[in-house]
């Protein structure tokens, strides 16, 4: 889909082009933010939460900058077309983008609430599911850089894996709590760390719908989902 | 198969009922050199039809193929047909000055007649006998001069000269000219691109209220024009129509390479 020549106007190439690199950016603190928090989690060091939770503000900052890019784009520029259509991306990714970091800071958030409670098995679960909504992250954003409507459409698909990890989970939890009763603080803390990634690979799909349009020009269509998360009904 | 299935050009939209111009395998030479190349498509009644492309594009030779202002220029030749209502335009039979009427042009520079604003208006539906006394023809000028959003600005000093006028006042004194003979159809080429942006604003905000009563097609090579005033979009390149659809499609989403280069300022 990339179109190889430039436009005639240089700048405008370079303003995209700064739009699309504070986005890959912004996807790898995101990335790094989810990673380094279950890193947190899992090793229960509150100083490595710490600096998940400071490096945040980087993410909002780079947000900020992405709208002030993006309506300065199409104050000035008057994108159309795909130019358009990458610019509107742009502007909703950076929004989903930025609530993956939160997501990926009130698990760091919860390392310390979680401190001095004994051994919780569940948490061995954890990190993989981390490590999938961590790669649909990282891909879709190479997706986005490349225009890669079929990239994008495969981080849809593998949102599926993330939900039955989810869904997996909490019940593996809820039987956990009913074993000793004071295990519930803890193990409610790690429903939420859970759900937290369960709508980090949610807010990942939002971005692949966006990227698929930016390249295409049409919706992706109403995809097959998998088991909705448990809890809902 | 409906009609739109045999034209070449990517075309993309809901069919009409009945269009109110239609253009077939057209193509017109200049001498030996072809300026534009087998070109097919419908003008809608109900739509503002703008034709954009790069300057030589063959848009401006295309739309004076329409009410026949090519027959002026002496080594031009058109092939193909152009129907205005199921007629065919270059048929024998068919009055050019009859079929100009019916078809209004309106250009680039504004052009009023060296005479008052009153005779700039009435000369046309005097010269077709449109109107059987002063006060028919009265009645003429001020709801031409109504309907091209003039009237207000003039009404008391209509024997002032046309000239006289700013340069947007004067192109909508041109377009009250062009409506004062009940045209079906009215061409506009590049109709704003010796007007300020305020002029420009009214201009637009006139064929927008024109629209559905008359026909508009509009050339302009200003694509955020066409964007602004138009229902439906013709890219032009290289004498070829490239691609045909709703505006809205057009400029969110091209499907022909060489449109979404042109308009995304690819091109060249």
């Amino acid at each position: 889909m990339a179109t190889t020549t430039g436009h005639t106007i240089k700048a405008f190439d370079q303003d995209l082009n700064q739009l699309r690199a504070n986005i890959a950016e912004m996807g790898g603190l995101a990335e790094a933010a989810i990673a380094d928090s279950m890193r947190a989690l899992v090793r229960r060091d509150p100083d490595a939460a710490r600096i998940v939770i400071e490096n945040d503000a980087k993410l909002d900052a780079l947000e900020v900058e992405v709208e002030r890019l993006a309506v300065q784009i199409i104050a000035l520029r008057a994108p159309m077309a795909d130019d358009l259509r990458e610019v509107v991306a742009a502007l909703k990714i950076a929004g989903l983008v930025e609530r993956i970091g939160d997501y990926a800071k009130n698990i760091a958030k919860r390392v310390h609430a979680i401190e001095g409670s004994s051994e919780l098995r569940p948490l061995s679960l954890l990190p993989e599911m981390a490590r999938i909504t961590g790669e649909m992250v990282h891909m879709v954003l190479d997706a986005f850089v490349q225009r890669d409507s079929k990239k994008a459409v495969e981080v849809c698909e593998r949102d599926r894996a993330v939900d039955d990890f989810y869904n997996s989970l909490f019940r593996t939890l809820l039987t956990f709590m009913m074993e000793d009763p004071q295990n519930i603080t803890a193990a409610t803390h790690l429903l939420f760390v859970a759900k937290n990634l369960e709508r980090i690979g949610d807010h990942a799909t939002n971005v692949a719908e966006m990227v698929y349009f930016a390249a295409t020009g049409t919706h992706l269509g109403e995809r097959e989902r998998g088991e909705d998360p448990v809890g809902l009904s | 198969m409906n009609d739109m299935q045999t034209m070449t050009a990517e075309t993309r939209l809901s069919n009409d009922a009945a269009p109110k111009m239609t253009a077939r395998d057209v193509s017109v030479y200049y001498g030996a050199k072809k300026a534009i190349d087998c070109v097919s498509i419908d003008v809608s009644q109900e739509h503002v039809t703008a034709f954009i492309g790069p300057s030589g594009c063959g848009k401006s030779t295309f739309l004076r193929t329409l009410n026949r202002m090519n027959d002026t220029i002496a080594n031009a030749r058109v092939d193909g047909a152009i129907e205005l209502d199921g007629e065919n335009i270059y048929a024998p039979s068919m009055d050019v000055v009859q079929l100009r009427a019916r078809v209004g042009m309106v250009f680039q520079k504004p052009n009023p007649f060296p005479k008052s604003i009153y005779e700039n208006v009435a000369y046309g539906p005097r010269i077709h006998g449109l109107a059987a006394g002063r006060s028919e023809m009265d009645a003429i000028v001020e709801q031409s001069l109504k309907r091209a959003g003039l009237w207000e600005e003039v009404k008391d000093r209509l024997q002032e000269s046309g000239t006289a006028l700013s340069g947007g006042q004067q192109q909508r004194l041109c377009i009250a000219r062009a409506i004062a003979v009940e045209p079906e159809v009215i061409l506009m080429d590049e109709p704003c691109s010796a007007l300020d942006p305020i002029a420009t604003a009214k201009i637009e905000e006139l064929i927008h209220e024109l629209r559905g009563r008359y026909a508009i097609v509009i050339v302009t090579h200003n694509m955020q024009q066409a964007a602004r005033v138009s229902q439906r979009t013709a890219f032009f390149h290289l004498g070829n129509l490239v691609e045909y659809g709703e505006t809205s499609e057009i400029f969110t989403n091209p499907r022909v390479e060489r449109t979404k280069d042109y308009i995304t300022g690819r091109y060249g």
